[in-house]
């Protein structure tokens, strides 16, 4: 609307005062669509769904129009049931594949949990040079695993291994150790390298549950006649129970899952036997170009990551509900 | 049930040395409170009991066993902390039993002994809760439950009312009392508050700086203090303070400060005459003043400008100039003051306190 001023003189000054007038009401506007809840908690959430849906349904949903057709590189997809799953699962590579996946999974997990525990426990005391301690601990942990991986591989060598060499000069072996060359050898060597990368997140994690309990509880436990080992199987071990379920979860998600570890490590060899399901499905849809198959064989996870999870949350709210 | 004994006690830290030379002999059964500003070392002393702090130097006797190397549990005492520190993930009945328990009691006397201090507190119904499902006293009453199902030689408090709320640290003290009176074990509680001191206390502690100021009855505390610190910790509102001359004239010691001259009492005469001519503090507590009626000696009167009045109720707290010296008088609620008034306060020529400018000990 175009008002004159009160005092304005001629027929331009309306026009002047038009302009910003009508700035305010579309401002004016805009912050009411703002106070409107539906519509602000749309504006909120639209990247993040956007986001999501790009980089994690559309990959997904693909995923599975994937593993149910025969795609492969260069030629187009027809649907073909559950045929990759049959095909997979008479397939002997990937009954290893699987098997090792659950076998690595279980005792890298095991070894975190231990080893990471008893640095964590080694950590809350109070001694010199602490924080240096626990922050070089991280070390592991920031390292590329392709680096940190590599180097591994190269004290694992047949040839220039130098555990090996060690391990011969000091007397200990008389013939040399097949780390990678023996696929039950390789195996436990990808174990000990991811527990090796993986402990300083249990031990770190553990260690900000720990600096939670309060000291008093254990000085009471040790009036109430409590040893040490008592103490933390009655009171500290409870109380780290919902941090240690998260931190396993989350390890098991990560392991089960794991690549890059095995690939640079053993590729996969000797003769497949080092495969976890990660780097078959790849080997399988990328590096064979049978995406289809790589798609079924991946998500073939999926059921046993959901299993886990389920566990976790079912046991995180029976805690809260306690 | 025990004594304690503890023989020239030091604790030292790396740079502070928080417990002095302390010697102090608990008798059997009794109650004794260390009390004193944060910082001055009861809690040090009362967790050195405990064997949760090491000591430096010294020696702590439990009944008739030097207990400098024995680990806490196998000291036979008991501890309520100022925070409760039960365990939060077990039940009420199992925080109680978890001591016996360690002990390998059987069953069947677990369950009686909890039982028994469940009704001694009165939280039967409560034994199948968890401690956040508690209210603060009822989180209370549970840690001291914890602590008499031992039946231990010595119960250790520290600082527990302190997390309660004003009306239910008073509940809780007078409870406190009962149980000590029905359960006669020797207790040692350390508290900052010297209302709860003074309450609870057989004997009181007071403590500053990590050395023991005076060691007594909660009466002889008020009535005798040692040295200024205990004169000025112990009642509230604290004892007034007014730094003096000691002159004699006509053949009696006065003390005169620019707006106050009042006469030494008679029973304290002697005491100061090597005082003359010299400054010292004359003490008086708040409830030693009142207001000054025509049958009041001239010589322990004088006369005041009422600054701040602050009506209680059961009594009013003046706070008064006299020459630039500052005042609290409690008195009468009938007394009606107003900001500015001139009144002529009295004092109680008995219950004044002397002490020495330097050493603050009483004279």
């Amino acid at each position: 609307m175009k008002k004159p001023i009160a005092g304005g003189a001629g027929s331009a000054a309306p026009v002047e005062v038009a302009l910003p007038h009508s700035g305010t009401s579309q401002r004016r506007a805009l912050t009411g669509l703002l106070e409107n809840e539906r519509f602000l908690a749309f504006v909120l959430l639209a990247p993040t769904v956007l986001l999501l849906g790009l980089f994690i349904a559309y990959p997904f949903v693909m995923g599975v129009w994937f593993s149910l057709s025969d795609i492969s590189v260069g030629n187009p997809a027809h649907f073909v049931g559950l045929r990759n799953f049959v095909k997979a699962w008479n397939d002997s590579i990937f009954r290893t594949a699987f098997w090792n996946t659950s076998f690595y999974t279980f005792w890298a997990t095991i070894f975190k949990l231990a080893l990471g525990m008893w640095l964590a426990l080694l950590l809350n005391r109070h001694f010199r040079g602490k924080r240096i301690v626990r922050a070089s601990m991280l070390l592991p942990f920031i390292v590329p695993t392709v680096l940190s991986t590599f180097a591994w591989r190269w004290m694992f060598d047949p040839t220039f291994s130098v555990l090996n060499w060690t391990l011969y000069k000091t007397g200990f072996i008389v013939a040399k150790l097949p780390f990678l060359s023996n696929g039950d050898w390789a195996l436990w060597c990808a174990i000990a390298v991811n527990t090796w990368r993986g402990m300083p997140f249990f031990a770190i994690t553990l260690l900000a549950g720990l600096q939670t309990i309060n000291t008093d509880l254990h000085e009471a436990a040790s009036l109430d006649g409590a040893n040490g080992w008592k103490r933390f199987w009655h009171v500290t071990w409870p109380l780290l129970k919902p941090v240690t379920v998260v931190v396993v979860v989350f390890s098991i998600i990560q392991t089960f899952s794991d690549f890059q570890l095995i690939y640079v490590l053993t590729g996969g060899g000797p003769a497949n036997s080092t495969h976890l399901l990660a780097t078959y499905a790849y080997q399988i849809g990328v590096a064979t170009g049978l995406l289809g198959e790589g798609a079924a064989i991946s998500l073939c996870m999926l059921p046993v990551l959901f299993i886990v999870v389920w566990i976790q949350l079912r046991y995180l709210r029976r805690l809260e509900g306690a | 049930m025990a004594q304690v004994m503890m023989k020239d006690l030091n604790k030292k830290y790396d740079e502070v040395h928080a417990v002095k030379d302390v010697n102090l002999h608990i008798r059997d059964k009794e109650f004794i409170v260390l009390v004193g500003p944060s910082g001055c070392g009861k809690s040090t002393t009362l967790r050195m009991v405990a064997g949760l702090e090491e000591i430096t130097a010294g020696e702590i006797t439990i009944g008739d066993r030097v207990v400098n190397d024995l680990p806490p549990k196998d000291r036979d005492i008991a501890m309520v902390f100022q925070n409760y520190a039960l365990y939060p993930h077990m039940t009420v009945y199992d925080n109680m039993a978890f001591g016996l328990k360690m002990r390998k009691f059987p069953k069947t006397e677990i369950a009686k002994r909890v039982g028994e201090a469940a009704e001694i507190l009165g939280i039967q119904e409560l034994l199948k809760r968890k401690p956040r499902q508690l209210s603060g006293g009822q989180r209370q009453r549970v840690a001291v439950g914890r602590a008499i199902v031992r039946h231990p030689q010595v119960f250790l408090f520290d600082e527990p009312l302190s997390n309660l709320d004003a009306k239910l640290r008073v509940q809780m003290r007078v409870e406190l009392k009962r149980l000590h009176d029905r359960l006669e074990t020797t207790a040692i509680y350390v508290t900052h508050d010297q209302v709860e001191a003074m309450t609870l206390g057989d004997r009181v502690v007071v403590m500053k700086d990590g050395w023991i100021q005076q060691v007594g009855e909660p009466l002889e505390l008020y009535g005798r203090p040692a040295n200024r610190f205990v004169a000025g910790f112990i009642g509230s509102p604290s004892m007034n303070f007014v730094e003096m001359t000691i002159a004699e004239t006509n053949g009696a010691l006065w003390a005169d400060t620019p707006g106050i001259r009042v006469k030494v009492p008679p029973a304290s005469a002697a005491r100061l005459g090597p005082y003359k001519g010299q400054r010292l503090t004359l003490g008086i507590r708040p409830e030693d003043l009142r207001v000054a009626t025509g049958s009041d000696p001239a010589d322990y009167s004088f006369d005041t400008v009422v600054d701040v009045v602050e009506p209680l109720g059961s009594e009013i707290l003046l706070d008064v100039k006299a020459g630039s010296n500052v005042m609290v008088a409690r008195v009468d609620p009938t007394v009606r003051a107003k900001l500015h008034d001139k009144m002529r306060l009295s004092l109680h020529p008995e219950r004044v306190h002397f002490f020495d400018l330097k050493t603050e000990l009483a004279i």
